[in-house]
């Protein structure tokens, strides 16, 4: 296989506005994403930065584009590990689609690298962030162990 | 709970389907034509299978040019041991486990 992908298919109970606003409003992010938010004008081409605490840019890319509360697309690279950031850009898509009275989110992350790094990387983070995104958005509250920034990372 | 639980449980009481994910857990995003490889049964009787492992949510089709290549969706049965395992209880679980195997030696159940 000549690339390498992450493919995570999820429904949470919300509305395609509501899980929208969750996957790209700070005061979400914050909370269920280890603290951190997205610098981002949300417009086709716009530049796109990952804030993590302490105001570092954890990864960055573009919006490819964008299609609101239905899908995603960002280039994505990390900028702080660089045997990751030398993998070079990934591509992340979020696709939202109603049923019912869920919403089904896809999330593919892929890259053009056999056995990436970065990828084995994110496989391991998107699951609980996104078990977290579910809790935030069902009960209210996100997961306890993705609420706080690694200490020394 | 999101997916189906009764599609989830139904999927995965086949021993065929359970070779399907193992295979995927061997080596994600197989096309049909790979997964049949392994399997001693018709390519018909895989895409059923596939079928239903799709419509629970354990297995997702991904398009690639004209390629669809299969991949393994661990989010069910997530849902499945979050919901009857307590968060204190797993690392006692995954202990013992880990012992069980060793003792066994790496043999599939």
């Amino acid at each position: 296989m000549a690339s390498s992908r992450f493919v995570y298919v999820t429904y949470i109970r919300t509305t395609p506005e509501k899980l929208w606003r969750a996957l790209i409003e700070p005061e979400f992010t914050r909370q269920y994403w280890v603290e951190t938010w997205q610098d981002c004008e949300w417009k086709a081409g716009s530049p796109w930065r990952l804030m993590i605490p302490g105001g570092r840019v954890g990864d960055s890319g573009e919006v490819v584009e964008i299609e609101p509360e239905r899908k995603l697309v960002l280039s994505w690279r990390n900028e702080f590990i660089p045997e990751m950031r030398a993998e070079g850009y990934s591509r992340m898509t979020y696709e939202l689609e109603q049923q019912g009275a869920s919403v089904k989110l896809t999330v593919l992350h892929e890259i053009d690298v056999p056995d990436s790094k970065f990828i084995g990387s994110v496989s391991t983070g998107w699951p609980m962030l996104l078990s977290s995104l579910k809790s935030l958005l069902e009960t209210g509250e996100s997961l306890e162990e993705s609420r706080h920034w690694p200490k020394g990372a | 709970m999101g997916a189906d639980l009764d599609k989830v449980f139904k999927a995965l009481a086949d021993p065929g389907r359970r070779r399907l994910l193992d295979q995927l857990r061997a080596g994600n995003g197989q096309t049909l034509g790979q997964l049949c490889e392994h399997m001693a049964v018709t390519r018909q009787a895989v895409t059923k299978h596939l079928k239903l492992l799709e419509e629970a949510n354990l297995v997702v089709p991904i398009r690639r040019g004209r390629e669809k290549l299969h991949y393994l969706n661990p989010v069910p049965i997530h849902e499945i041991a979050d919901r009857w395992i307590g968060k204190y209880e797993r690392g006692r679980l995954r202990a013992l486990a880990e012992l069980k195997k060793k003792l066994e030696g790496e043999t599939d159940g």
